[in-house]
């Protein structure tokens, strides 16, 4: 499998996330060396910053192969994600060669329309304009094309149920369908990664094909590893600090939005950016719009950085 | 005691089953699969690839730790000690044939056996559905049936294709390739319509007993009417209890049997509030209350702080396109409404409706139809 093999037991696949500064845990580890190794899809869902998206990314990077991407939205439908023609290029083509038998026509002036020679040119004319050169592979089709790859499905949620139910027949054959050129198969099946923030509830049907794993928000050490490993440049204390911060804020229940991991990130580079080494309490209330994003946790953050620092 | 190691896999996941996670026949191989790659000896692998394979949601978590605790972790010859979940179920009136009687009597001087059902129907269309005997409420669960929800619609940002409106180039593109690219017809365009989210909040509480089986045959035939895609019930009392897979079934009164099942705090006390909260924090501002319309159930008695009510009613309007508040007392002479709760929550609602017959709850269809 791509340039680099499938691991052999779950530890492994703890080393070789880690190595690309991915810090995991002995169940997400579990889970993706079942993903890997059953060909499984993978359906992470979780609080948004716990770094669903970036495992994708540390998969693609850790066995050496391509990521691509294939963002949600409402209304996302089949041309987006699968492909679709060039429809401007396949006039200009259509016009060119009209042009063309134009001045062949012109030369040759007595076997004018009708005669043997037409319809062949037609047919050839026919199938020059679905040529693959005006395919445009959207990310599904190229994930199948360039096999072994990870293809992310980011945010399946926001996508409407008919597209999910289009979604499972791509991910249970791994093959699609396109009337003019043919059936395009994956080779390997790629690692497919599924990510969604629980706005609804996704059809089973689409939770059945996948492994289903919830990603929490990390401990306090997980999380200063994963600080450590993400952005080295913040000093041991700072980092000690704002992770203990945060752990805080999310153990208490009167947050809207509680920080997830990617917000400590922010944090603490946007602090390490001021040239803090330490906490204090001026650079924290000036910095805290990475942190929160409400204007009422703001205000509720400050009072309890308040009583943090005074204690 | 040695069992085979399919039996012990295919156990637990029959058992997982009894504790009411849906595990379906391929998951269960699946999770054979799983267990046969990682090991079965291998305790914590094989704890971590079953919550893969077996779970679909986080409320299946935690029925799966305790299955597992129970399965994995048990001492030969001893009993186990994980304690069941408790499940109090609806408590269903006794239907005395007495009452029935009693209900019949002024109607049978009528001749016309038609009519003078049809007179019964319509007089109970505006009864208080509290003050009903056990025999009319029976009468009154089969003329739910008659209510035929409509969800409001919504403008979408997809296009559908159209007569008149604006044109639609690419289709205009197409339809030109056809004729070796030459633009003749023109075609056309508008914004498509789907249907918006609808969530019942609906409150059990001690208080509102006496309504909560008629609210609940309500919002299960807003969720048949849709087939569940974009209508969402809840019960609030002291805690959130999702309920719409519950409801699904299309025959009301088993419906309603399972959701009783599915909550575990019938006729408690409310803190609306806190439970708003929780239906915000977890379910409403990732995107279920966003830009639909949501119906809050309730008496508006509050145990709990009604500032929190006010601030979580204020939040729940920014989100939703409208927010009613339903109250069953609303109907009734006299009624003002001084309750701390309704009075905190009254500022943050689009419209204030009454709740408590069937005429009220007519009425409820139509203006959710054109929110």
């Amino acid at each position: 499998m791509g340039n680099q093999q499938a691991p052999g037991d779950v530890g492994e696949v703890e080393r070789f996330l880690g190595k690309t500064g991915y810090v995991s845990d002995e169940s997400l580890a579990t889970v993706v060396f079942l993903a890997l190794r059953m060909q499984r899809p993978l359906l992470l869902e979780g609080e948004p910053g716990t770094g669903k998206t970036a495992l994708a990314e540390a998969i693609a990077e850790a066995m050496d192969l391509p990521l691509i991407r294939l963002q949600c939205y409402e209304g996302i439908d089949a041309t987006q994600a699968l492909y679709d023609w060039d429809f401007p290029r396949q006039i200009l083509h259509l016009r060119a060669i009209e042009a063309v038998a134009g001045t062949q026509a012109g030369g040759a002036s007595g076997n004018a329309s009708g005669g043997p020679t037409a319809d062949p040119m037609l047919q050839d004319a026919e199938k020059s304009l679905y040529d693959e050169r005006f395919l445009l592979a959207r990310p599904v089709l190229q994930a199948l094309r360039e096999s072994p790859a990870v293809l992310l499905v980011d945010e399946v949620d926001r996508a409407d149920d008919e597209f999910e139910a289009f979604l499972l027949e791509v991910l249970s054959t791994y093959q699609v369908t396109i009337p003019e050129i043919g059936t395009v198969k994956a080779a390997t099946p790629p690692i497919v990664v599924l990510t969604s923030n629980r706005t609804r509830e996704l059809h089973d049907a689409l939770k059945r094909r996948c492994l289903y794993h919830w990603i929490d928000h990390p401990g306090l050490e997980r999380e200063l590893e994963i600080l450590r490993s993400r952005a080295p440049e913040v000093s041991e204390e700072l980092a000690r600090q704002v992770v203990t911060v945060v752990q805080n804020l999310r153990g208490r229940d009167d947050l809207l939005k509680p920080p997830g991991v990617a917000e400590t990130l922010d944090w603490a580079r946007a602090l390490e950016s001021l040239g803090a080494s330490e906490l204090d309490l001026e650079t924290a209330s000036a910095t805290l719009g990475a942190l929160v994003k409400y204007r009422e946790d703001g205000d509720r953050v400050r009072q309890a950085l308040d009583r943090m620092m005074a204690g | 005691m040695a069992h085979d190691a399919d039996e012990i896999v295919l156990g637990f996941a029959r058992a997982l089953r009894a504790a009411g996670v849906p595990v379906t026949q391929d998951r269960a191989q699946e999770f054979t699969r799983a267990v046969a790659l990682v090991g079965l000896d291998d305790r914590r692998a094989t704890y971590w690839s079953g919550r893969a394979t077996l779970c679909s949601c986080p409320d299946d978590l935690d029925r799966y730790d305790q299955v597992f605790h129970a399965w994995f972790n048990h001492r030969d010859g001893l009993p186990r000690t994980v304690p069941s979940e408790e499940q109090p179920r609806v408590v269903t009136s006794d239907l005395s044939e007495r009452e029935e009687n009693a209900g019949g009597v002024p109607d049978q001087d009528d001749g016309d056996p038609v009519r003078a059902m049809a007179s019964r129907t319509e007089r109970l269309r505006h009864r208080d559905v509290a003050a009903m005997s056990a025999a009319e409420k029976r009468l009154l669960a089969s003329l739910f049936a008659r209510i035929a929800p409509r969800l409001p619609q919504r403008r979408t940002s997809r296009h559908q294709r159209w007569h008149r409106g604006t044109i639609d180039a690419q289709r205009t593109l197409r339809e030109s390739l056809r004729r070796m690219g030459e633009p003749a017809d023109l075609a056309w365009r508008r914004r498509g319509t789907r249907p918006r989210r609808v969530v019942l909040l609906i409150d059990v509480s001690g208080s509102m007993s006496a309504y909560a089986d008629a609210l609940l045959r309500l919002a299960h035939r807003f969720v048949v009417a849709d087939g569940g895609r974009h209508v969402d019930v809840f019960t609030l009392g002291t805690r959130l209890t999702h309920i719409t897979r519950a409801l699904r079934q299309r025959d009301p009164d088993r419906a309603l049997i399972a959701a009783g099942e599915t909550v575990p705090d019938w006729s408690g006390g409310t803190r609306l509030g806190e439970v708003l909260r929780v239906f915000l924090d977890r379910w409403g501002a990732r995107g279920l209350a966003r830009g639909s319309v949501v119906v809050v159930c309730s008496d508006g008695w509050e145990r709990g702080d009604t500032a929190l009510l006010g601030e979580q009613m204020a939040r729940l309007q920014r989100l939703a396109h409208r927010v009613l508040w339903v109250n069953p007392h609303r109907g009734k002479d006299g009624y003002l409404p001084v309750q701390q709760g309704v009075a905190a929550a009254l500022p943050h609602c689009d419209d204030f409706l009454a709740g408590h017959s069937l005429a009220t709850y007519d009425e409820l269809v139509e203006v959710v139809a054109h929110a």
